[in-house]
């Protein structure tokens, strides 16, 4: 009896958390579907679903109208650029949180989540003027820095919670065996945190790949990167629908692809230490 | 030979740091529009003729709204040419946010650019944006259905006319929708449309003394008729239907009438995407018997040049040659006669090839018909006819929009949503110090 109970329980779980993952993958695979429509059948009324005549004509447009691979390369560049500044600093930074706490460490992580708070919006001018001033309006670099600033916070709350989990006793015997600060941090901590650090480190890319508010603000022509390039896309006065999901689909497929084959990186990163 | 080969070295030199001096790469913000995509196909030729290499950065509409008008208040420096529309030109020229256009070369002809959009562009008399393309609205509608329902359309009919037409052609069991109209929300959607409509009922936004006056008899008559056209003979869901909706519903022949933007013209007559292309017909935007006004408004998408640009005669050069008569020449050659930018210049209109393009006569007739300097039968301290040219309009319009839009859905009553748009007008005007 218990034993029926739970495996009907387990297909009503099952089926919900179908139901829930196609409901929230939806979106992306209507997406997918309109990018090979042409712009009628993307807006005919009933939707079609699967039974139209497939056509790739919108990705040709795009590619002929759009240099795909220049947005790409500058994404790839903020995003990983970003991520992998924000991980040097935020690694040190985890580290004295997690083992040489202060009375303060929690007001810190607090104070940093903090900046999260503000809306973008209300910063976007005096960071504009600060560009201007820097001559890093428009470029890869002024971009890295400000998505790494963004997501800092996120960085070094994930690792942080990830560190706590490590046992302070092997940090402690590696110092008793003479390991210096760095040797601790790079050779002891680190091998330990890879897990940690490497879904940090996927979710950080993901971030900063489909941030638009600043990468839309900050660029012109030369850094804009695929968020930009998606932008392009919509149109007042004509038809867009199918060439915009086509350029969506484009824009999103390679974090779609890294996404996929690190899930479990990345599910395991995240639900960390939420079970103990 | 040693003369020889340094003349030669001269010249070359000469050639490498004149164009060196002289070339530049100038970075152009527009939006995504039919026009603007075959602008920056056909960009060779500017390089070609003047050896400036050009950048483009394409946005959608409100979003270049707000990172232009970011960058030229910020001085950011980060565009050489903008794609502005009728609204924002004489604020912004007002701003002193733009270059004066008024120095153009004699062989531009500034003067062959139609008087409505030189009007609607220029600010204390100064040209501030050059027409790429400029559009009025009409009303296209299905000859085949009319036909049927046995009914003509006059070439300028008034609102009765159009009423009876939508009754006649609507055949909701087959899906035909006797007109179909703008109901999304927003300042440049439901707001132009229901705007005009208001005009051509004798109604305006504010008198004189900048007072709101949607409580007024004629607003009330006008939004009633809207609502009542919209919601009887339209398209179930209208309160969510914009120009793209109502293109593709045309297209798909499920609109018997369709009032909106004269460059529509060329979608619906187009055999790849339009399923009636050879059976529309246009006539005038309507106005109510008796009303001097009709309901047709006049927009332009301009190109401009921000103040600040360190770029500023290559700039200008861009938009010489973009919105020239070669241009308009060059199109033709490249893509037909029915794909040049409208609306722009007198001599298009003249040109006999072009005059065999079906929409061309409609077109021309109803951006004459437009006057953005008096928009109203009542006078009015502002300028344009869809929108209001002040800086508060895009958020009173959106904000009466959305009331509108409201409406249509059925959510509250005209009586209602005119009070909830009268009220919130007034606030905004005080709040901004009128």
């Amino acid at each position: 009896m218990a034993r029926s109970v739970t495996t009907r329980r387990k297909t009503i779980n099952t089926l919900a958390a179908w139901a829930i993952g196609l409901l929230i993958f939806f979106p992306i695979l209507w997406t997918i579907l309109t990018s090979f429509k042409t712009e009628a059948q993307a807006i005919n009324d009933p939707p079609l679903f699967f039974f139209f005549d497939w056509t790739l004509e919108n990705y040709a447009v795009v590619q002929e109208r759009s240099n795909y691979m220049r947005y790409l390369w500058n994404s790839v560049i903020i995003a990983g650029g970003s991520t992998v500044l924000g991980l040097i600093i935020a690694v040190p930074a985890a580290w004295s949180m997690a083992f040489v706490p202060s009375k303060r460490t929690k007001d810190i992580l607090m104070w940093m989540l903090s900046t999260k708070m503000l809306p973008a919006v209300g910063v976007l001018y005096p960071i504009y003027l600060v560009f201007i001033e820097l001559g890093l309006l428009d470029t890869r670099v002024g971009l890295t820095i400000v998505l790494m600033l963004i997501n800092l916070p996120i960085i070094v709350w994930m690792l942080y919670t990830y560190f706590k989990e490590i046992p302070g006793e092997i940090l402690e015997a590696a110092r008793m065996d003479g390991a210096t600060l760095k040797e601790e941090i790079l050779y002891i901590l680190t091998p330990m945190a890879i897990p940690g650090i490497a879904s940090t480190l996927l979710l950080n890319i993901i971030l900063a790949w489909n941030e638009a508010f600043w990468t839309l603000n900050l660029t012109a022509a030369k850094a804009a990167p695929l968020t930009a390039f998606i932008a392009s896309y919509s149109s007042p006065e004509g038809l867009f629908y199918a060439k915009l999901s086509a350029a969506s689909t484009m824009a999103i497929a390679p974090i779609l692809i890294l996404g996929w084959f690190s899930q479990k990186q990345l599910v395991r990163g995240l639900t960390f230490g939420a079970v103990k | 030979m040693s003369l020889k080969n340094a003349l030669c070295a001269v010249t070359a030199l000469t050639l490498i740091t004149t164009t060196g001096a002289f070339a530049e790469t100038i970075t152009i913000a527009t939006v995504n529009n039919g026009d603007m995509i075959r602008m920056q196909g056909l960009t060779e030729d500017f390089t070609k003729k003047t050896g400036h290499d050009v950048e483009w950065v394409t946005l959608e509409e409100n979003v270049l709204r707000q990172r232009v008008t970011q960058d030229i208040a910020a001085k950011g420096g980060q565009f050489d040419v903008l794609t502005i529309g009728m609204y924002e030109t004489p604020i912004w020229a007002g701003n002193e946010w733009l270059v004066s256009l008024d120095d153009l070369p004699a062989s531009y002809d500034a003067d062959d650019i139609l008087p409505a959009m030189r009007a609607g562009l220029s600010h204390d008399g100064s040209l501030y944006a050059a027409p790429f393309y400029g559009e009025s609205s009409m009303i296209m509608y299905r000859t085949d259905l009319m036909e049927k329902a046995g009914l003509t359309m006059p070439d300028a009919p008034t609102w009765s006319d159009v009423e009876a037409a939508a009754k006649g052609m609507t055949d909701k069991d087959n899906e035909i929708y006797g007109i179909c109209l703008r109901g999304k929300a927003g300042w440049g959607e439901n707001m132009a449309f229901i705007t005009t409509v208001a005009n051509s009922f004798g109604a305006r936004w504010f008198d004189e003394n900048w007072k709101p006056q949607l409580d007024t008899p004629e607003w009330k008559e006008a939004v009633s008729f809207y609502n009542n056209l919209l919601t009887t003979y339209g398209p179930p869901g209208a309160s969510t239907n914009g120009f793209n909706e109502n293109l593709a519903l045309f297209q798909q022949g499920k609109c018997g009438m369709w009032i909106d933007a004269t460059v529509a013209a060329s979608f619906v007559t187009n055999p790849d995407d339009s399923t009636v292309a050879d059976k529309v017909g246009f006539a005038l935007a309507p106005n109510k018997e008796g009303v001097d006004k009709r309901s047709n408004w006049l927009w332009a998408w301009a190109l401009a040049i921000p103040a600040g640009t360190q770029k500023e005669a290559a700039a200008k050069q861009f938009i010489e040659w973009a919105t020239s008569k070669d241009y308009i020449e060059l199109v033709a050659s490249k893509e037909g006669w029915a794909n040049v930018p409208p609306g722009a210049r007198t001599s298009l209109y003249q040109n006999p090839e072009y005059q065999k393009v079906p929409f061309a006569a409609m077109t021309l007739e109803s951006i004459n018909a437009a006057n953005p300097d008096s928009p109203t039968v009542k006078p009015v301290p502002y300028v344009g006819i869809q929108y209001v040219a002040i800086p508060e309009w895009a958020g009173i319009g959106t904000a009466a929009g959305q009331e509108f839009s409201a409406m249509v859905a059925g959510q509250q009553t005209v009586d209602e949503a005119l009070a909830k748009a009268q009220a919130n007008t007034a606030e905004e005007m005080e709040a901004a110090g009128y």
